[in-house]
C-alpha cells in the first residue's frame, strides 16, 4: 500500500465525518494555538527587555558613590565625597575587562533661551559617554577630550529640551544659558525615548563634567563613573574588579561598608526576563494540556471510528489488507488529524498573536522554531494516541469483524 | 512435528493434486477451543474442486459449511489437515502470508454486499488492487473494466446508496474479480436479494463461470439457488454428507426472460 493511498484513505475516511473531523481537530488547534500565542508574547517580552538593555548602553557597568553612615544617620546614594577622577583613570587602567570608561557628574538645572526657559537634568560626563551609552548625535559632534580639559562651555543637547526651547529653530550653534553661564550647544542628540526606569532620557543637557565640576556645582569630587565591559559576559567580572580596586584605593578596611555602588543594568534586566521566562513556561506547559486532551480527543474519536468500522475493516482484511495496512490506515488517519489539526492552530497562534499586537499594543514575535516544535509535536500527540485505536483494529479477526452488525 | 511432516509427506504421495484442481483440501479438521468445551466444527472434510466448476455448498446452520467457507476463504486456519490452493500449501501460512493469498487468489462475495458506504463503485472495486500496490491509474482502469464485465457501465462514480440491491451485489462481484482470482467464494450472495434479483445475479455467475472458465464456491441455502451450480456438496455436522453434480440444471438467463416483469425493481429493493 503506497504513501499517496494511505493517505488519500485517511483523508477520505476523515472527509465522511467532516463535522466530527473538525470538532476532533478543535482540541489540537486550540492546544497548538494557544502554546504559540503564549510563547510568541513572551518571546515578544523578552526581546523588548533585552532591547531597552542594550538602547541603555553598551555592557554597561556603573559605579556610583554609594550611601554612607555618619552615626547611624544614611546618607543617600552618590552623597560621598569619595568618588574621584583619579578613581575613574584607575580603573581605565587597571581593569582590562572595561575599555571605556566616563566619569560622571548630575545636576538639576534652569535651562534658559530667549524668553523660554526649562527645567532639566544637567550631566557632566566625559567624551566616552556617548559610546558607552550608544547615544549618537544627531546633528553637531560631541565634545572632545579637550574641551573636558579646558572646561569648556559647550553642551549637547536632547530632544525633549530642544522641543521645549527651541520648537521649530535649529539649536544646533546657538548659545543657552545655565545659571547665567552660557553654553554652546555643538551636538543635538538622537532620541533615546524612555528609560526601562520610565524617564524620558531625551530630557538632558550634556556637558564636560569638568564644566560641572568647577563652574556649576563647585565640586572636586564626582558622582558617578560609567564603564563599558568588553563583553556581556565579563560584566560580573568587571564588577568584582573594579569593587576591589576601589576599596583599595579608598583604604576599606575589610570590616567597613563599600562608600560607592557597582552595578549593572543587565542585572535587572536579566531578572526580568528570567521572572518573564518563567512566566512564558508556565502558560505554556497550561497551554500544552489542552493539547494533551485534544489528544485524547483524537483517540476517543479513533476507538469509536474502529468500533463503527469493524465491518469496513473486516472487508478490508478480507480483500487482502495485512495487519499492518489497517494499521497504517489508522495510525495515519490519527497522524491527518493531528497534523491538520497543528498546522491550523499555528496558523491560528499566529493570527492570534498579531491581533494581540495590534490590539493590546504588545510586542509579539512567534519564533520560527515553536511553529516546527508545535507541528512536531502534534504529530507526535497523533502518532501517541493514535497507535492504541489502530493496533485494536489491526488486531481484528477479519472473521469476527465481517459478522459484526 | 516429525508424525506431521511425516504425514503430509504421505499425502503428497498418496495423492498429488493435478494442474487442474483449484482447491484441494484433506482431512482437514477444525476444533474451536472454548475453555470447557471443545467443538468439533470440522471433523475431516476432504474434498477437491477443479477449475471452471460451479460448487453450491448446502447445509443446516451448524453443519460446518461456515467453517470450511473461511478455511477455503483463508480467513482462517484449519486445526488439522492440508489445503492446497493453486497448488501451495497454504494451511500453515502465517496471517501477513493468508492476507497476500485473499488478495491474489481469492475473491469474496458476501450476503450483505459489505461495500463501503459513502464510496464510488469504482473505489469499492478498486479496494483489492489498492493492497496488491498496484499505481493509482492502473486501479482505476481496471476497476472500471470489472464494473463493465458485471454490467454496470457508467455508474463507475455512485456511492452504495444510489445503487438498489442487485446492482450493489454486481459491484461487490466486480470487486471481487478485480484482481483476477483464483476462486470467487460467494456467501449467500442472494439471501438479501428478491428473487427476481436473485436470478439476475445468478446470471452473472453463470456467465462468470462460463466464459472465463471461474471457479465459483458459492454457499446457499436455498435449492433453487444451488440448482444453478453444477455440482452440491452437503454438510452435516462437520462431514460432507453429499457430493453430487446438479440434475436439471437452471439457466439463469433462460429463467430470467421467464419471470414476470411487472415487479418494480426500485420498489421492493431493500439496501443494506
Amino acid at each position: 500500500m503506497d504513501f499517496s493511498a494511505v493517505v488519500r484513505v485517511a483523508l477520505r475516511a476523515l472527509g465522511r465525518n467532516k463535522m466530527r473531523t473538525v470538532l476532533t481537530m478543535l482540541g489540537i488547534i486550540i492546544g497548538v494555538g494557544a502554546v504559540i500565542c503564549t510563547v510568541a508574547i513572551g518571546e515578544g517580552a523578552s526581546n523588548q527587555i533585552q532591547e531597552s538593555l542594550r538602547n541603555l548602553g553598551d555592557n554597561i557597568v556603573f559605579v556610583s558613590a554609594g550611601s554612607v553612615s555618619h552615626g547611624g544617620v544614611h546618607w543617600g546614594n552618590s552623597a560621598t565625597k569619595t568618588l574621584l577622577l583619579s578613581d575613574a583613570i584607575a580603573i581605565q587602567q587597571q581593569v582590562p575587562l572595561i575599555i571605556r570608561v566616563s566619569p560622571g557628574v548630575g545636576a538639576s538645572a534652569q535651562v534658559v533661551y530667549g524668553n523660554q526657559n526649562w527645567y532639566t537634568r544637567l550631566r557632566g560626563a566625559g567624551p566616552a559617554y556617548f559610546d558607552i551609552r550608544r547615544w549618537p548625535v544627531q546633528e553637531g559632534s560631541v565634545f572632545t577630550q579637550h574641551d573636558v580639559d579646558s572646561a569648556a562651555d559647550v553642551c549637547l543637547i536632547g530632544l525633549t529640551v530642544v522641543q521645549n526651547l527651541f520648537g521649530d529653530e535649529n539649536p544646533l550653534g546657538k548659545t543657552i544659558r545655565v545659571q547665567s553661564i552660557p553654553f554652546r550647544i555643538i551636538g543635538v542628540l538622537a532620541s533615546k525615548g524612555q528609560s526601562p526606569f520610565g524617564q524620558d532620557e531625551d530630557d538632558t543637557l550634556i556637558v564636560p563634567f569638568s564644566t560641572v565640576q568647577k563652574k556649576i556645582a563647585g565640586i572636586s569630587w564626582i558622582n558617578f563613573i560609567m564603564c563599558s565591559a568588553s563583553s556581556q559576559e565579563t560584566i560580573k567580572p568587571a564588577q568584582n574588579q573594579i569593587a576591589a580596586l576601589l576599596r583599595e584605593r579608598h583604604h576599606l578596611r575589610p570590616d567597613e561598608e563599600d562608600d560607592f555602588m557597582v552595578s549593572s543594568p543587565s542585572d535587572l534586566a536579566e531578572t526580568q526576563a528570567q521572572s518573564g521566562r518563567i512566566m512564558t513556561l508556565l502558560l505554556a506547559s497550561i497551554a500544552s494540556v489542552s493539547l494533551l486532551v485534544g489528544g485524547i480527543g483524537i483517540m476517543n474519536i479513533m476507538l469509536v471510528s474502529v468500533t463503527e468500522r469493524t465491518k469496513e475493516i473486516g472487508v478490508r482484511m478480507a480483500v487482502g489488507a495485512t495487519e499492518s495496512d489497517v494499521q497504517m490506515q489508522f495510525l495515519s488517519e490519527a497522524l491527518v488529524l493531528s497534523l491538520l489539526g497543528g498546522s491550523v492552530g499555528v496558523l491560528g497562534g499566529v493570527g492570534g498573536s498579531l491581533a494581540v499586537s495590534s490590539m493590546l499594543n504588545w510586542p509579539t514575535q512567534v519564533p520560527p522554531e515553536a511553529i516546527g516544535i508545535a507541528v512536531l509535536f502534534s504529530a507526535g500527540v497523533g502518532i501517541f494516541f493514535g497507535y492504541y485505536p489502530a493496533r485494536k483494529a489491526a488486531r481484528l479477526d477479519p472473521i469476527e469483524a465481517l459478522r459484526y452488525e | 512435528m516429525p508424525e506431521e511432516v511425516l504425514q503430509s509427506q504421505l499425502d503428497i504421495e498418496k495423492s498429488p493434486p493435478s494442474a487442474a484442481v483449484v482447491i484441494h483440501v484433506e482431512n482437514i479438521h477444525k476444533t474451536y477451543d472454548l475453555g470447557e468445551v471443545q467443538v468439533h466444527a470440522l471433523r475431516g472434510v476432504s474434498l477437491s474442486i477443479e477449475r471452471g466448476e460451479f460448487v453450491a455448498i448446502m447445509g443446516a446452520s451448524g453443519s460446518g459449511k461456515s467453517t470450511f467457507m473461511n478455511l477455503v476463504g483463508c480467513l482462517d486456519r484449519p486445526t488439522r489437515g492440508r489445503y492446497m490452493l493453486d497448488g501451495n500449501d497454504v494451511s500453515k501460512l502465517s496471517k501477513q502470508e493468508l492476507a497476500g493469498i485473499r488478495n491474489h487468489k481469492i475473491g469474496f462475495v458476501f450476503q450483505g454486499f459489505n461495500l463501503l458506504a459513502r464510496t464510488s463503485a469504482v473505489e469499492n472495486v478498486e479496494l483489492p488492487l489498492i493492497y496488491s500496490g498496484v499505481p493509482h491509474q492502473q486501479r482505476v482502469e481496471r476497476a472500471r473494466e470489472a464494473l463493465k464485465s458485471v454490467g454496470l457501465e457508467g455508474r463507475d462514480a455512485h456511492h452504495p446508496s444510489q445503487l438498489s440491491g442487485g446492482q450493489q451485489q454486481r459491484v461487490a462481484v466486480a470487486r471481487a474479480l478485480v484482481n483476477h482470482p483464483a476462486i470467487l467464494l460467494a456467501d449467500e450472495p442472494t439471501g438479501n436479494l428478491d428473487s427476481r434479483t436473485s436470478v439476475e445475479i445468478m446470471e452473472v455467475f453463470q456467465r462468470l463461470n462460463e466464459e472465463r472458465n471461474l471457479t465459483i464456491l458459492l454457499v446457499t441455502h436455498e435449492a433453487d439457488i444451488a440448482a444453478y451450480a453444477k455440482r452440491v456438496v452437503v454438510f452435516r455436522d462437520g462431514k460432507v454428507r453429499r457430493d453430487t453434480p446438479v440434475e436439471g440444471r437452471l439457466d439463469a438467463a433462460e429463467e430470467f426472460k421467464r419471470l414476470p416483469t411487472l415487479e418494480n425493481e426500485d420498489d421492493e429493493e431493500e439496501n443494506a
